[in-house]
């Protein structure tokens, strides 16, 4: 049996009239210690995919299945690194991480505590800005402490939304590596939502693309049969990475497509022709 | 690595950053550059108040003319030429018993205030005076289970402006220890919410005068047994009542909008209920909270004149309306002192809530 596995999962927004079906006959399973990576455009209902995971959020049928048992809730066995990092701005570095691991681990001393929080500050290379808050930190510092957060918990599965959708490209790339040295420590396994298909192919062992919404489901999915550690500069003329690459790209091109056609169905125009005046009055001169 | 607090910084914090425009220019460290910043921020200011008092000055002149003009007319119609002629010497000497009476000058408001000190000085050697000569005869009284004698002479315009401040904090302290928990526990519940709505809006819109009546039905009967003077519980729960609805709704307004994705870590993290209200919700809407506490700050001073006008309460409304009703010739001005004492004690408090919110909030909010 599959470590995470979903079944069918239906989920619709608002009721009635007004419903809007944003997922679809989603079917999907994870096995433990897999880095699988979900690639979609803006929009097509990821972030929901994500929460229903997480369990932030309940499909309106089908069940998501999580080491067999159904998913009720959030746990901590299930972390979470957020598209917008959501760090606590009134707290700092530290003490972000701290409140998330006194939840977890409440029996744990104090100076335990402490210092799990500074391993995993040291881990992400933000020793020196630990007494800062988010607010002093630059975008790639704050969604590292968001992976520390995430990390710290010692959650056995990682879920990871879109976490460097709002980071510029160089950062972008370094967090990539820095996520994937501390994911090969332990491998355990991970979900990546991402909509960068380059970014899908590098990090992850296996990638599904998720159909553009509404009713959003998973495409078919591609293996990456690449040898880990990977290499950015040497990925660039890896035949497999180049083949898996065009594939991709090409199928979520190809929906990408057929939605613009559908929307572009031609919509039958009433038959209408200027009537002509000309007849209907008579001129006397 | 801690950074250093310096005087620009503690008085930005505290909303009075001009100051360190002032301590630049003494010390001689403003550059050219900032000339434009030392006109814009020192000079202006400067020259509005000159402005502001040379207008006065001149507006208080035309309407003591006008008074005076008027005068002379009336003794003419009235009374014919020679009474005419007297009122104008008269008027000339300065003399109280002919002086219009009228918007006074700068120079007289100023003459008040300084009058008003000096009786203050006056008063509370008195007092002194009074406390050290009963202070055996008190013992005696205490050792005889007596009520010591205590002093009950006229009090001064300092402590007016005491007990007012007094009768402000008292006011303002219910009013948080009511609105505060209430505005939580509303925000928090849409069936709260549901249930005070009505009661919301149908009493904040009451008129001070109007809550210091019902105050005043329900206090006059609860204490009618204590011979104590209740005009001070009067006066504080009126102006408590009268200005807490601002951090009321605020405070309501702050908890039920917290940001989602601050609700979804803590359902991430699984907080309870109770660390979530303290831990999430309530550090992410001390902002708001903030905001309604200072406007309930000030609301409470600008009521409370009114209040302790109708409570009879001793406080700087009361002596606003002695010093109306008493008519002598310098009342006018004592009620412009009264006037500028109660601004700039508004503007004080309000400066007072911003240092304390920027201390406890982590949204720092720059001054107005």
């Amino acid at each position: 049996m599959a470590y995470l596995e979903l079944n069918n999962i239906y989920k619709t927004y608002g009721q009635g009239d007004d419903a809007t079906q944003v997922l679809s006959n989603i079917n999907l399973s994870i096995e433990e210690g897999e880095f699988v990576a979900i690639v979609g455009f803006t929009g097509s209902g990821k972030t929901t995919l994500v929460n229903l995971i997480n369990g932030l959020l309940e499909p309106t049928s089908g069940e998501v299945l999580f080491k067999g048992e159904p998913v009720k809730g959030t746990s901590h066995e299930r972390g979470v690194i957020f598209q917008n990092y959501s760090l606590l701005p009134w707290l700092t570095v530290g003490q972000n991480i701290y409140m998330a691991v006194k939840e977890v681990f409440p029996k744990k001393r104090k100076q335990d505590l402490k210092e799990v929080v500074d391993d995993y500050v040291e881990m992400v290379g933000l020793t020196p800005a630990i007494n800062k808050r988010p607010k002093e930190l630059s975008g790639g510092m704050r969604q590292r402490v968001a992976v520390a957060r995430a990390l710290a918990m010692q959650p056995e599965m990682i879920i990871m939304d879109e976490p460097l959708g709002a980071l510029d490209a160089l950062t972008r790339g370094n967090l990539q590596d820095e996520i994937l040295k501390i994911w090969e420590k332990d491998r355990r396994t991970a979900l990546l939502i991402t909509n960068d298909v380059d970014e899908g192919i590098y990090m992850a062992d296996r990638i599904i693309p998720l159909r553009p919404g509404p009713n959003a489901t998973l495409g078919p999915e591609f293996k990456i049969d690449i040898e880990r550690p990977r290499d950015k500069t040497e990925l660039n003329d890896n035949p497999n990475f180049k083949k898996t690459r065009n594939a991709i790209i090409e199928y979520l091109m190809d929906i990408g497509d057929a939605r613009k056609a559908e929307a572009k169905a031609p919509i039958k125009l009433p038959d209408l022709a200027p009537k002509s005046f000309v007849d209907q009055f008579e001129f006397k001169l | 690595m801690r950074q250093s607090i310096t005087l620009g910084k503690v008085t930005k914090f505290v909303g009075l950053g001009f100051l360190t425009t002032f301590k630049d220019l003494f010390t001689g460290k403003l550059e050219k550059e900032d000339l434009k910043g030392f006109l814009r921020k020192i000079v202006v200011p400067i020259a509005s108040v000159f402005l502001f008092i040379g207008l006065w000055h001149m507006g208080a002149k035309y309407l003591y003319n006008t008074e005076a003009e008027f005068k002379i007319q009336k003794a003419l119609t009235d009374q014919g030429p020679e009474a005419a002629e007297a009122m104008r010497e008269c008027i000339a000497s300065g003399d109280l018993s002919c002086k219009p009476n009228t918007l006074p000058s700068p120079a007289q408001v100023w003459e008040s205030y300084k009058s008003l000190l000096k009786d203050h000085q006056i008063i509370s050697a008195d007092k002194a005076n009074f406390i050290e000569k009963t202070a055996t005869l008190n013992e005696k009284r205490i050792a005889a289970g007596k009520d010591p004698i205590v002093y009950t002479g006229r009090p001064s315009f300092v402590d007016q402006i005491l007990r007012s401040l007094k009768t402000v904090f008292a006011g303002f302290l219910l009013a948080l220890l009511i609105a505060v928990p209430l505005g939580i526990f509303i925000g928090l519940s849409p069936t709260l919410k549901s249930a005070f709505n009505w009661f919301i809006q149908i009493f904040k819109p009451v008129s001070p005068v109007v809550w210091y009546l019902l105050v005043f039905m329900i206090v006059k009967t609860i204490l009618i047994d204590s011979s104590d003077d209740s005009s001070f519980t009067i006066s504080f729960i009126s102006v408590g009542l009268c200005s807490m609805w601002a951090t009321l709704v605020n405070t309501a307004m702050g908890v039920s909008t917290v940001d989602k994705d601050y609700i979804n870590v803590a359902k991430v993290l699984k907080l309870g209920a109770f660390q979530k209200v303290f831990k999430v919700v309530l550090p992410s809407s001390l902002p708001l909270i903030f905001t309604g506490l200072k406007i309930t700050l000030s609301v409470a001073w600008m009521v409370l004149i009114a209040i302790e006008l109708l409570a009879q309460s001793p406080g700087l409304g009361s002596f606003v309306w002695e010093e109306f009703q008493n008519g002598a010739n310098d009342s006018n001005a004592k009620i412009i002192v009264a006037m500028f004492v109660i601004g700039i004690i508004g503007f004080l408090l309000d400066r007072l809530m911003l240092t304390i919110q920027n201390m406890v909030s982590f949204n720092k909010t720059e001054a107005i």
